[in-house]
């Protein structure tokens, strides 16, 4: 708990930062929001999605950028490695990865007042954005949303977990943003990938950081199985990254000698 | 000029002689940024899998009118891009390293940290640029104004670098800000500006001359009317807006040189 006050407080501090993050977002929000409206214009009701809608999707997926850390990154651990710090970090009596997580869960926290709620607000006031469905979906907007901080976490984690095995992280850093961009829903709703293309994206872990998110706060989705999704892949995630962090832990000791 | 040239020229040389030392992982890279701006390539696909026209145009007139921005946007990130690293150079100290020898402090801010795997965007656009003219019938005697609004847009666009470079003498913490206009801009200008609000498109066309980097010209070149019956001679004016922002761009350059004051030691 006191690990996820801290996460808090150190990107607290970086507070201009987070401001100029919410501008360029709202700025791109807006633009996206009128592609959006042309394509919905000529085509009503596309994905099961209405004009108020399909704007007020692409202003919560901006929103959801600065928390879910879309455009990858976020974690230290890859520079904590080549610089060997790590080693500092798998001798302290706690989770290798539950200390991340828990640094990860406080920054999400405060990218969520700083940098999600400037552009939803904008979008509200420049467009009008749909109110959330019902009073259900006021109870498990926050819950879908704290999920997939869970699931984007255990993403990120596993691909930096890859730098102990792979001296330099940058291609694999571009191969995330590339999945992460695209197949969460960031760039276009997933509603609207045709045929095959759209039932994979809207099955892989990607989906459950924005796309699922949002269709919960527009009541496009039942909750129970948006909820059960996202659940999904944050178990496997963190699982996976549970396993490959002991694989991780034996390989350093090898190196470490 | 020949010796900003000059130096320009060796800068980026030499950082391109550096890059080529790994071979590798400059190929990754090349690769990496090819991917990464292909997926601009599959939103335009996405959302034309599910309509024909987007704001009254069709796949290959967004092609034609992508390819064009995209193509100004890529040489100049290419060439110049790295201005935006000036907030950097400011909060590090570097910068009175600069400008204490004899060249051109744009010159070498510009080519400092040269990334010449960034050409693999370049290579794209152009690419997607000729699928779009290859599959649209543009009558020989407009295809003239293609080189000409590539180059305007290319000056364009280096001045809005250069202008967010002015501004970070003013706000070193925000780079971003920068980003919202040069990134931005090169968002804007992917799709047909009929897709955007009025009021919008007339700042980008009277305040933030974006709409003269390929929109105005393009309509000329697609031989189409303006959806908001702006004045037709509007469509050449492109290399005087490009001038009149570059003219803009340098003011303030020079502006916020004057007024860096050093943290000293």
């Amino acid at each position: 708990m006191r690990l996820i006050r801290y996460g808090f407080r150190r990107h607290a501090t970086y507070w201009a930062a987070a401001l100029a993050g919410a501008f360029t977002n709202t700025v791109f929000g807006i633009l996206q929001a009128y592609v959006l409206i042309a394509l919905w214009s000529t085509r009503p009701g596309l994905g099961g999605y209405d004009l108020a809608d399909a704007v007020t999707f692409c202003f919560l997926a901006q929103a959801y950028i600065g928390p879910m850390q879309v455009f990858g990154g976020g974690l230290d651990l890859p520079e904590r490695v080549r610089s060997g710090d790590v080693a500092l970090d798998l001798a302290r009596p706690a989770s290798l990865q539950l200390w991340y997580l828990s640094e990860d869960l406080g920054r999400a926290a405060y990218l969520v007042i700083a940098r999600s709620v400037p552009p939803t607000l904008v979008g509200a006031l420049v467009f009008g954005i749909a109110p959330p469905a019902g009073p259900g979906t006021w109870a498990a907007f926050p819950v879908s949303v704290a999920l997939a901080v869970l699931v984007s976490f255990g993403w990120r984690y596993l691909v930096a977990l890859a730098s102990f095995w792979v001296l330099d992280d940058r291609g694999l850093a571009i191969v995330s943003l590339i999945m992460t961009t695209f197949f969460s829903g960031l760039m276009l709703p997933l509603v609207i990938f045709p045929g095959w293309l759209g039932e994979l994206a809207r099955a892989l872990p990607w989906a459950a950081m924005v796309q699922v998110p949002a269709d919960v706060y527009l009541g496009t989705t039942s909750i129970g199985g948006a909820l059960a999704f996202q659940a999904f892949w944050a178990l496997v995630l963190l699982g996976l990254g549970a396993f490959v962090t002991a694989a991780a832990r034996r390989k350093l000791v090898i190196q470490g000698g | 000029m020949s010796a900003v040239l000059r130096t320009y020229v060796l800068l980026v040389w030499t950082w391109t002689r550096a890059a080529a030392q790994y071979p590798v992982s400059f190929a990754l890279m090349a690769a990496g940024v090819v991917v990464t701006g292909g997926l601009d390539i599959a939103v335009i696909w996405v959302i034309f899998s599910n309509t024909t026209t987007l704001g009254g145009f069709t796949l290959d007139e967004v092609m034609f009118l992508h390819g064009t921005a995209f193509l100004s946007f890529t040489v100049a990130d290419l060439l110049f891009g790295n201005v935006d690293r000036i907030g950097r150079h400011i909060k590090a100290g570097t910068l009175d390293v600069m400008l204490i020898r004899p060249a051109s402090l744009f010159v070498q801010v510009a080519a400092d940290r040269f990334a010449p795997h960034r050409v693999g965007r370049v290579i794209q656009a152009a690419a997607v640029l000729s699928v779009g003219l290859a599959r649209l019938d543009v009558p020989a005697g407009r295809t003239w104004m293609i080189p000409v609004m590539v180059v305007s847009g290319i000056v364009i666009f280096t001045a809005l670098w250069a202008l967010g470079g002015a501004v970070q003498f003013l706000l070193t913490e925000a780079p971003e800000l920068a980003n919202s206009l040069t990134y931005g801009g090169a968002t804007l200008t992917q799709y047909p500006l009929s897709v955007y609000g009025d009021r919008l498109v007339i700042g980008v066309t009277f305040v933030v001359p974006l709409a003269f980097v390929n929109w105005q010209p393009g309509l000329y070149v697609l031989g189409r009317p303006d959806p908001l019956g702006l004045p037709y001679v509007l469509r050449f004016l492109s290399p005087a807006a490009a001038l009149v922002t570059a003219l803009a761009a340098a003011l303030a350059w020079r502006a916020g040189i004057r007024r860096y004051r050093s943290t000293g030691s």
